[in-house]
């Protein structure tokens, strides 16, 4: 479904253009990698948590460089469904449909570092650090994402770890699309019909 | 489509395959929810559910209670025994003055069937059938076939054999609909006094022989004796009854295959199964309550969901 959507939206309406390719997501990735390092050093006391449903993608990503190109043995990764927690519901046409959760580490005092794609209004991130709240209370949280649209926030917050700064006006949508998923690694800006 | 396609859950007889593939996967993650440490979710605050029991209940109304809770709704509680119904009030005003205090959601068992579909043709708010008479309790059919499918993986393909009383329950009702629209093969076993004349057009078996049915199926679905609503004499003794229709572990072990047993509750120990069948391995009976938590977060979800 959502691989028909982006099919529909890449080639059946003109405006959209690349923001980012394939070479530059993986030099980025790498930076976010070494700067997460820098921060956590053997990540003993540190999980990521990977925002449900496209953060998950970027989340593993990060979570491969570190374990095969700079060698960190025990990453903690798990994957945080918001769907429960947003200011949204019954506010549109469509149920919002929930993901799955998988955190099975404890989170009671480790510093947590949410990842997901685009961060826009700043409501998911929101979200989440309402839900995770569940699961113990973490020594701080900060969050990781791959483009940050400026301009756009609806609340007070701001990422620890940027891929992009972007400024796309409202009516343009932000497309991260990861090979497993999508069939290739890019960023387009669409504009919305 | 990722919405429900009914807005009130009157009885399975209403829902489509894929609404009861919505409701499990929706149970999943609930299920989720409920083994954290915080088993609570904020989503339904702004929604208040109102239980109307004008029959006794005590698992059922527990349970619906708590998958409010654990959603965040607010609750009121009905009972009809303290109620003005004794005073002569007619059910829709009943209803209808607990609606006029901003109440979005109904919760109601009622002894007469057809009391869900009834209400909510006439007042303003999302219904949730929880048994009437003995029509239909689709809760409860919903979380038998999750806890078949957790257990077995998949429901569709399925042997189920559904043992006692078929006449007067609406357990059993609710169920064979939800099987067969996922596709279970499903007998009915019990005396022929408590087998409903015309049960085959609904597309089941009948067995009278408890162990041929057994040796048939892969779940077994033991429902409770109902001595409240058998107002004539429908089989000689109870003795007899479970002699005949009673599981025990000899039974069980005759087979040459671990079946899976199940009972709606609250049991009669010794009457439709014995102490150590309900005990063992092989039963899933704690299950089912669990699940019914989860079933019926994911119910009240969905359906709140088309709350405008």
């Amino acid at each position: 479904m959502i691989i028909f959507v982006v099919h529909v939206s890449r080639y059946a309406f003109m405006s959209q253009r690349i923001l980012l390719s394939a070479k530059e997501i993986d030099i980025i990735l790498h930076r976010l990698a070494c700067q997460l390092q820098e921060n956590h050093l053997d990540f003993k006391d540190t999980v990521l948590i990977g925002i449900q449903p496209r953060g998950i993608f970027l989340a593993e990503r990060l979570d491969k460089i570190l374990r095969e190109s700079y060698k960190v043995k025990d990453v903690k990764l798990g994957s945080l469904d918001i769907t429960f927690y947003r200011d949204d519901f019954r506010r549109g046409e469509k149920t919002l449909q929930a993901n799955t959760t998988k955190i099975d580490f404890l989170v009671e005092d480790k510093k947590v570092v949410f990842i997901d794609d685009v961060l826009y209004t700043g409501r998911s991130i929101r979200a989440a650090l309402t839900a995770i709240q569940s699961f113990g209370r973490p020594q701080e949280i900060e969050l990781l994402t791959l483009i940050d649209r400026r301009f756009s926030r609806h609340l007070p917050i701001q990422p620890n770890y940027r891929g992009r700064q972007v400024d796309a006006i409202n009516n343009e949508r932000v497309t991260v699309l990861w090979k497993e998923n999508d069939g290739e690694d890019a960023v387009y800006i669409v504009e919305k019909v | 489509m990722s919405t429900l396609s009914v807005d009130h859950l009157l009885g399975i007889k209403y829902l489509n395959k894929k609404d009861i593939d919505l409701i499990f996967e929706t149970a999943d993650h609930f299920k989720e929810v409920i083994n954290r440490s915080i088993k609570k979710v904020p989503t339904l605050r702004d929604i208040t559910i109102a239980n109307i029991f004008f029959e006794n209940s005590t698992r059922t109304k527990l349970s619906f209670e708590l998958a409010e809770k654990r959603l965040s709704a607010d609750v009121i509680n009905f009972s009809a025994s303290q109620s003005s119904v004794k005073k002569g009030e007619t059910l829709i005003d009943t209803v209808n003055n607990i609606l006029s205090m901003k109440v979005d959601m109904v919760v109601m068992r009622h002894p007469n069937p057809g009391a869900g579909i009834f209400l909510s043709k006439h007042v303003n708010a999302s219904i949730v059938n929880a048994g009437d008479g003995a029509h239909e309790h689709p809760t409860q059919a919903l979380l038998d076939s999750y806890s078949i499918r957790e257990r077995l993986g998949d429901v569709g393909g399925k042997n189920v054999v559904i043992v006692g009383d078929i006449l007067h329950s609406r357990v059993a009702l609710s169920n064979i609909f939800a099987l067969k629209l996922q596709k279970a093969n499903v007998k009915v076993c019990g005396p022929k006094t408590l087998l409903p004349k015309y049960i085959e057009s609904l597309g089941v078996e009948v067995e009278t022989d408890l162990k041929k049915a057994l040796e048939w199926c892969d779940v077994a679905n033991m429902l409770r004796v109902q001595n409240e609503r058998l107002d004539v004499s429908y089989f000689p003794t109870t003795r007899e009854y479970t002699q005949q229709f009673g599981l025990n572990k000899k039974l069980l072990q005759a087979l040459d295959k671990d079946i899976v047993v199940m009972h709606p509750g609250p049991i009669n120990r010794g009457v439709e199964v014995t102490s150590d069948v309900a005990d063992s391995g092989q039963s899933i009976i704690l299950e089912q309550v669990e699940n019914g938590v989860a079933i019926r977060m994911a119910v009240i979800y969905l359906l709140a969901s088309k709350i405008k």
